[in-house]
Order: structure tokens, then C-alpha cells, then sequence
């Protein structure tokens, strides 16, 4: 009878014999990556929002409900605002989580900061998904529905 | 007397200045954007809502005030395409400190830009 020994090297070795804690797993490369992948789509996600929302026509005057109401009308823009909220907020909720990992010297600091910091991350991502997917662009007001080019008459 | 170690591009002058300045302007960026989705909200609240709140930020204070975003944005961002270019290009740690100076040039060009146009639409009467 022989016993089959996997080469060190071959990454089937039992988790009890590796040097590192088996239960961390690959959270902190995975993390690195994603900052890197996200950090390349959301240059473009942020920079298109930027540009169309304050370079073209008039700019920031044009910002008013009806402006809003005309992006979201269209499924395009729906999915892009719904890309750069969920990507921005696990990118930026990534940062700070690094920030207080270098700072916070406590255990119990961090644990706090950090149970802040998500609760905040999901209030705002569940929060800004449901305003995406629940709003409705041609509202009733008084009755008479709001004028718009979007709406149907 | 002790030499310099090598692989120090996080200590000191350009490679550590610009991670101070990737930190600040990110934490800067994600406190925005928790306002920013919690403003848009309003909209789920009523057009009235919005308009008014979104209407209050139409001053010159808040237009300085988007420039700065703006400029904290920009820099992040291209100080971020650097940091992929350490990180995945062969010789990007070469390189990081003339790469950082592209990014500043960068970031003068497309700040001029951008401020002349938001600027003159938000402070020039309309």
C-alpha cells in the first residue's frame, strides 16, 4: 500500500500544515483586486456622470426634478447610476475599512468604527437601489400629471 | 552607517505624498457620496422636495465647493490609474514618480477645463 503525498506546492495540502490561518481564505487579495477593477469602471462611470450632468447644455442649472426624472426614465441610465452606486459605495466602504484597520490601535475601536461604517454602506446602498427601481418619473401633482417629454401624455 | 532599503516606494517624497493624498481626497469622495444618494433620495419623496433642497445648492459657496469635489475626484482617479500601473505594469514602480507628475499635469489640464465651464455656468447669471 502507498500513501499519496501531494508536493507542498500543489495547494492540496490540508489546511492544518499551511503557515498561514486557513480560515481567512483570500478576503484581503480579493479585496485588492476588486479595489483595482472597480477603481478602472468607476473613472468611467464618475467622469460620464460628472460630464453630462455639469459640462452639457446648461449644467448645473438644469438639475431639477424634471432632470432626474428624464435619466431615470431610461433603463441605460437606470443601470449606469445603479453600477456607480453599488461599486462606489464597496469601493469607498473598502477605503475607510483600510483606514480604521491602520488607525484604530483598539479591538474594540475597530469593531465599533467598522460596524458604524457598514451599517452605514447598507443603509445608503439599499436605500439608493430602491429609489433607482421604485421611482416613478411621472408623478401626480395636484391631480395633473407633471409635464415632461418622457411622460405619456 | 545604515543603508537605504531597497523597495521603498511608499516612504518619503512623491511615492508617499501621493498616498497621503489618495487617503484624504478618498475619505473626502466617500462622505460626499453618502449625502449625494441621500439628496437624490428626495426625489422619491416628492419633486417639490428635491428641487428645493437641490436648489439651495445653487450658490457660489457650493459652486467653490463642487470645483474642490471635483478636483479631489479627478486626482483620486488618476493617481488611482497610477497606483494599477505600479502594481500590474512590469515597470511601473520604475516609474511611479514621473507617472505621478503625468498625473498632476493631468489634473491641471482637465481642472482648468472643467472650472471654466462649471464656474462660469454656476456664478454667471441665468
Amino acid at each position: 500500500m502507498t500513501a499519496t503525498i501531494e508536493s507542498p506546492r500543489s495547494g492540496r495540502v490540508s489546511s492544518n500544515y499551511r503557515r498561514s490561518g486557513a480560515s481567512k481564505g483570500n478576503f484581503e487579495m480579493l479585496a485588492w483586486l476588486f479595489m483595482r477593477l472597480s477603481g478602472v469602471v468607476l473613472v468611467v462611470l464618475i467622469f460620464g456622470h460628472l460630464f453630462v450632468n455639469l459640462m452639457l447644455g446648461d449644467g448645473i442649472h438644469a438639475i431639477d426634478f424634471g432632470f432626474v426624472a428624464g435619466k431615470w426614465a431610461d433603463p441605460f441610465w437606470q443601470v449606469w447610476d445603479l453600477a456607480m452606486l453599488w461599486l462606489a459605495m464597496l469601493h469607498g466602504t473598502n477605503g475607510v475599512r483600510t483606514i480604521i484597520n491602520d488607525y484604530a490601535e483598539k479591538n474594540s475601536t475597530r469593531m465599533a468604527l467598522k460596524v458604524v461604517l457598514y451599517a452605514a454602506t447598507t443603509v445608503i446602498i439599499v436605500l439608493g437601489t430602491m429609489v433607482i427601481f421604485t421611482f416613478n418619473p411621472c408623478p401626480m401633482v395636484d391631480g395633473i400629471p407633471l409635464p415632461g417629454g418622457f411622460c405619456p401624455a | 552607517m545604515p543603508t537605504k532599503p531597497a523597495g521603498t516606494l511608499y516612504r518619503g517624497r512623491e511615492g508617499m505624498w501621493s498616498w497621503v493624498g489618495h487617503r484624504i481626497t478618498g475619505v473626502v469622495i466617500f462622505f460626499f457620496l453618502l449625502v449625494h444618494v441621500l439628496d437624490t433620495s428626495l426625489v422619491r419623496v416628492s419633486p417639490e422636495a428635491y428641487t428645493a433642497v437641490i436648489g439651495a445648492y445653487k450658490n457660489p459657496l457650493m459652486a467653490l465647493g463642487e470645483t474642490g469635489l471635483v478636483a479631489a475626484i479627478v486626482f483620486h482617479a488618476f493617481n488611482g490609474l497610477r497606483i494599477i500601473a505600479i502594481d500590474f505594469w512590469k515597470k511601473g514602480a520604475k516609474y511611479q514618480r514621473q507617472m505621478l507628475w503625468v498625473v498632476l499635469g493631468l489634473w491641471v489640464v482637465v481642472m482648468v477645463g472643467f472650472s471654466i465651464r462649471h464656474l462660469s455656468l454656476a456664478l454667471g447669471g441665468h
